[in-house]
């Protein structure tokens, strides 16, 4: 199960890209892929999307589902997906606004 | 301090112009990526996991207020209200958008700072002993060098695309506060018999996943050869220098696998064709760079006895912090002060905006406007008068800045890791905090003594867990973090690499691993005097594996 993440060129803001076409600033709400079809055609957005220069740093990422909500492997993801962990006042954990308009 | 002339002015505004150029034609997608990277990086401009991130060179970590007003400006302004001072006396800010970049940069160039060579395969940053100029034990101030090296070392087109990059480091006592033993070149400057100035060269220190202390390949090098010495050591590096690995590339590699005296021999044959050229450095030069960093009119203060003798009478909390981050200075009537950025259960080495402002205000008012960053993620003062350190602690109370931890356990020194950085495997920070909430108490840190606890994320080191009397290494396992403990390291003038103690410990049994050696410590120290690193040098890792791992070995 993966999912496609990237940063936002202009601003190196996290993003994930959504169910809705768009690269998200919330990881929920992120395009699964489930099996190889659905990951190739993940990668060749990505590729898209780092050519047409909107993103930088592609990358498909391992991911579970924890009371349907995607749940990243990686700790460095989880930290990606939510901000620092000593600061809860900064990154995506300190906007829930945007996390639930995701 | 140093000021900028008209080159160096113009030197700084083209390279702001040049970048911002880059960066619009980046955004307008007129250059791809991996074009735009290395140009970037050279503007110290990174990709973390949350945002970009800029590093700003700090010169030898020497600062005045109007430049810290600017950093606190550039926190509040463009980032998130902080920044993080590094071990390489520098300011790095986690939040920036590329697109404000341009005017941060220019913003920083008003103030006559930059953040040109902070990253990429070039002479970074040179950094230097945080007391220079102030310290009582200095034979003369390191930072004219490190000046004439930057100076030399901007934009080299020789040394721009080194095989890796190239860290100097430069101190002017026998004590080194530098850590100059981990660095490419280290300079030791010292007089001779004669009383002449000059350097102890050492060559092909270094952290990072294959530690090394450096090789002396020189006791006494004339303050003259400076230049052309460095550059011989320098082309050696980039002629033989690998770049066919990343991870073998530094000097430190070259100098293990040639040999330090094949390779001093080539130094010295490449010096010997050098050394009469254009890079000799007249002496009126010297002492042109030298004016830049004349002492401040010290005016006598001998009120300042008078004055600590009754502050330290009225307070016990100021007679701790003048005990453990107050320092001699050259002149009686002065002190250098260590402001901590390690309040108890803090990320080491960040500052808000309004501290950065508060530093400021007390450079301008006590300290002849000169503030410094230390490699251990701390700020000093150098030159306040003794009259006055009260007044100082009192402001520094107010804002949180008053931790006397100086050299303590919870003066730690921690990279960002997992938290912000790209590279990291694990945390860095909320370790350190933990730590540091753990032996929170100041009179069982004194009671403990100098003990220097250094965590990294990585192997890169960043944190200078090798010179750590306890290192702390994160690394990633089974998709968990875990933390091994180095015990025995040390960045002075004795410097050592320290030894992997035994397996790592989990997140959640890191701090009490910590609690076990120092208790081990304190059970097997000959007095309280003999600090951990000494004790630890005399009895080695036996007593410390013991305590960790015996109950455990036993019952294996």
């Amino acid at each position: 199960m993966k999912i496609l993440t990237a940063n936002r060129l202009h601003d190196g803001e996290a993003v994930w890209f959504g169910t809705n076409g768009h690269w998200n600033e919330a990881i929920a709400g992120a395009a699964i892929a489930v099996d190889d079809e659905a990951v190739t055609a993940l990668e060749r957005i990505g590729v898209e999307a780092y050519e047409n220069n909107q993103v930088v740093d592609v990358e498909l990422i391992d991911v579970a589902l924890a009371d349907g909500e995607i749940l990243p492997k990686r700790l460095r993801e989880r930290i990606r997906a939510a901000g620092p962990t000593n600061r809860s006042d900064l990154g995506k954990q300190a906007r829930p606004m945007i996390s639930r308009a995701a | 301090m140093y000021r900028y002339d008209e080159f160096d002015r113009s030197f700084v505004n083209a390279r702001v112009a040049q970048f911002s150029d880059q960066v619009e034609r980046r955004l307008a997608g007129e250059i791809t990526e991996d074009q735009f990277k290395p140009l970037r990086l050279m503007n110290g401009v990174y990709l973390q996991l949350h945002a970009y991130m800029l590093r700003i060179a700090v010169p030898y970590g020497t600062l005045n207020g109007r430049q810290m007003r600017k950093l606190a400006h550039v926190a509040r302004t463009y980032d998130k209200g902080y920044g993080h001072f590094t071990t390489r006396q520098n300011i790095q800010f986690n939040w920036p958008a590329l697109s404000d970049i341009p005017a941060i940069l220019e913003e920083l160039a008003s103030v006559e700072m930059h953040a040109i060579q902070t990253s990429g395969n070039c002479i970074r940053n040179v950094t230097a002993d945080h007391f220079a100029g102030a310290a009582a034990d200095e034979v003369a101030d390191p930072r004219p060098y490190a000046e004439i090296l930057r100076q030399w070392s901007s934009v080299h087109p020789e040394f721009s695309y080194l095989p890796r990059k190239f860290k100097i480091a430069v101190t002017g006592a026998e004590r080194d506060r530098a850590a100059i033993q981990v660095h490419d070149i280290g300079l030791h400057l010292k007089k001779d018999a004669d009383g002449r100035l000059g350097f102890a060269v050492y060559v092909g220190g270094g952290q990072g996943r294959t530690p090394m202390i450096a090789k002396k390949i020189r006791d006494f090098l004339p303050e003259e050869d400076l230049l052309s010495y460095t550059t011989a050591i320098v082309r050696v590096y980039n002629l033989h220098g690998r770049r066919d690995n990343k991870f073998k590339a530094r000097i430190k590699i070259l100098v293990h696998e040639t040999g330090t005296e094949e390779l001093t021999k080539q130094i010295e044959a490449e010096f010997a064709a050098l050394r009469d050229g254009e890079l000799k450095l007249p002496d009126k030069d010297i002492r042109a760079i030298e004016t830049y960093f004349a002492p401040p009119p010290l005016t006598p203060r001998p009120e300042g006895d008078d004055a600590v003798r009754q502050a330290r009478l009225d307070s016990k909390d100021f007679a701790d912090w003048l005990g453990q981050n107050v320092t001699t200075h050259k002149h009686a009537d002065y002190a250098a002060v260590t402001i901590s950025l390690k309040a108890i259960g803090e990320a080491p080495g960040d500052a808000t905006d309004q501290q950065m402002e508060a530093v400021a205000a007390l450079a301008e008012q006590y300290g002849f406007d000169e503030i410094r960053v230390s490699h251990e993620q701390n700020l000093v003062l150098p030159h306040v008068a003794r009259a006055d350190l009260k007044a100082v602690y009192d402001r520094l109370v107010e804002t949180g800045l008053a931790t006397a931890n100086s050299n303590l356990i919870s003066d730690i020194i921690a990279c960002p890791g997992l938290d912000y950085c790209a590279l990291a495997n694990a945390r860095s920070i909320p370790v350190a905090q933990e730590i540091s909430r753990r032996f929170a108490s100041l009179e069982r840190q004194r009671e403990i003594g100098e003990l220097k606890l250094k965590i990294s994320g990585c192997i890169n080191a960043c944190g200078h867990h090798h010179v750590g009397h306890i290192g702390i290494l994160g690394v990633e396992k089974k998709g968990s973090e875990l933390y091994q403990i180095t015990l025995g390291g040390s960045g002075d003038e004795t410097s050592s690499i320290g030894e992997i103690v035994g397996r790592g410990f989990a997140p959640d049994a890191i701090t009490d691993a910590i609690e076990t050696v120092v208790e081990t410590y304190l059970g097997l120290r000959s007095d309280p005097s003999e600090r951990f690193i000494d004790a630890y040098r005399r009895v080695g890792p036996a007593p410390f594996k013991e305590a960790l791992y015996g109950r455990e070995a036993r019952a294996a």
